[in-house]
């Protein structure tokens, strides 16, 4: 038997938040966190999570497993459980709605900032914007993040200047677009980064590395944005 | 809202270059003076005065105090407004932390002031 240990918080019902404690039965199976969650869900329909796609696409299910940021739909049991017991936490940093549900403004705010998307003044070809082979594999590592928020609120900076730092995931965001040759508004793009707290906050602890569930490496990237900064280059 | 003292704080590319620079000149001046102190193992009151006395060696100490001062500016400043923030410790964070930067700013002030008193014998 799996003893489940589950953060839960009703604000309109409970006055401060608790763990509560499941017996589960995984019948042998090394099952995704996601699968027992959703079981348990059978047994207390008041348990609350965000869950959508199932397979690490959606970033929906990002919660903290055993002490470690991940997603719970592509987290196995065999990956997380220390002994028979399994902890699971909302993404700690941010605010909480209820149970596993974390209200993601700040996180969102941050990911304006950077504007994510493409700047390009110049009139359009008659077709598409064009990129070398070279250049398109210059945004490899950095197109793919799914803004599931492991590694933002895992970061100690974020959780204490979450209004002023952008946070791993946004600075990872911030780069693709700088480093995409498509992009025009390098200069722009630098000039709002250009403070003490935007990116000079992040000290390279590398967290976010450790519980990205893409494999990707916003550390270095927000290294590249820094570079880029102090030579004060495109 | 940006603190009194923020306004003060240099950008983040200056503040990391001020960090590297200083940096340097610290472990230049520690690699010195440790050499010095190894090559002459009888080290006496007059030898150790004269090399202070001379003028280069003042102005290297002096420049060395200032870069700690500098270092510990932007280090301390760093700590102060991760830690010491209306987030984690309510509105008194703000007062705290200015009355802590102005007591920072101050006591290097004074131990510039004081290298100079003590090389230039002021």
């Amino acid at each position: 038997m799996l003893n489940v240990s589950i953060y839960r918080y009703n604000p309109e019902v409970d006055a401060e938040p608790y763990m509560q404690d499941f017996e589960f039965d995984t019948q042998g199976k090394d099952l995704m966190v996601l699968d027992v969650l959703e079981k348990l869900k059978i047994q207390d329909p008041s348990l609350v999570f965000r869950r959508s796609c199932r397979e690490g696409v959606c970033g929906s299910d990002g919660v903290n497993i055993s002490g470690k940021n991940g997603l719970a739909c592509i987290t196995p049991l065999s990956e997380c459980v220390k002994g028979d017991k399994l902890v699971v936490r909302p993404l700690p940093g941010l605010p909480v709605i209820r149970d596993l549900v974390i209200d993601m403004s700040q996180f969102y705010a941050q990911y304006e900032k950077i504007q994510p998307y493409m700047i390009n003044n110049s009139p359009p070809p008659a077709i598409e914007r064009l990129q070398s082979p070279e250049e398109r594999k210059k945004l490899d590592g950095l197109y793919e993040c799914i803004l599931c928020a492991c590694c933002s609120t895992a970061c100690p900076s974020f959780w204490w200047n979450p209004e002023k730092f952008i946070g791993p995931s946004g600075l990872l965001q911030a780069y693709r677009f700088l480093a995409d040759s498509r992009d025009t508004a390098t200069e722009e793009r630098l000039a709002n980064l250009d403070d003490p707290f935007s990116v000079f906050r992040c000290h390279g602890i590398m967290n976010c590395v450790q519980v990205c569930p893409k494999g990707l490496n916003p550390t270095k990237a927000i290294g590249h944005i820094r570079n880029m900064l102090i030579r004060g280059t495109a | 809202m940006m603190s009194f003292f923020a306004r003060f704080a240099f950008t983040g590319p200056s503040n990391w270059k001020i960090q590297r620079i200083t940096s340097i000149l610290m472990a230049v001046y520690l690699f010195f003076i440790v050499g010095y102190l190894m090559t002459n193992p009888a080290l006496t009151y007059d030898q150790w005065s004269e090399l202070n006395s001379l003028l280069p060696m003042r102005v290297f100490t002096l420049l060395v105090v200032a870069a700690v001062a500098f270092h510990a500016w932007i280090g301390m400043r760093c700590v102060f407004t991760d830690y010491i923030t209306v987030r984690l410790i309510g509105p008194k964070a703000n007062g705290l932390r200015n009355t802590l930067q102005l007591g920072l700013a101050f006591m290097l002030l004074c131990y510039l002031l004081w290298t100079i008193k003590i090389l230039w014998g002021l």
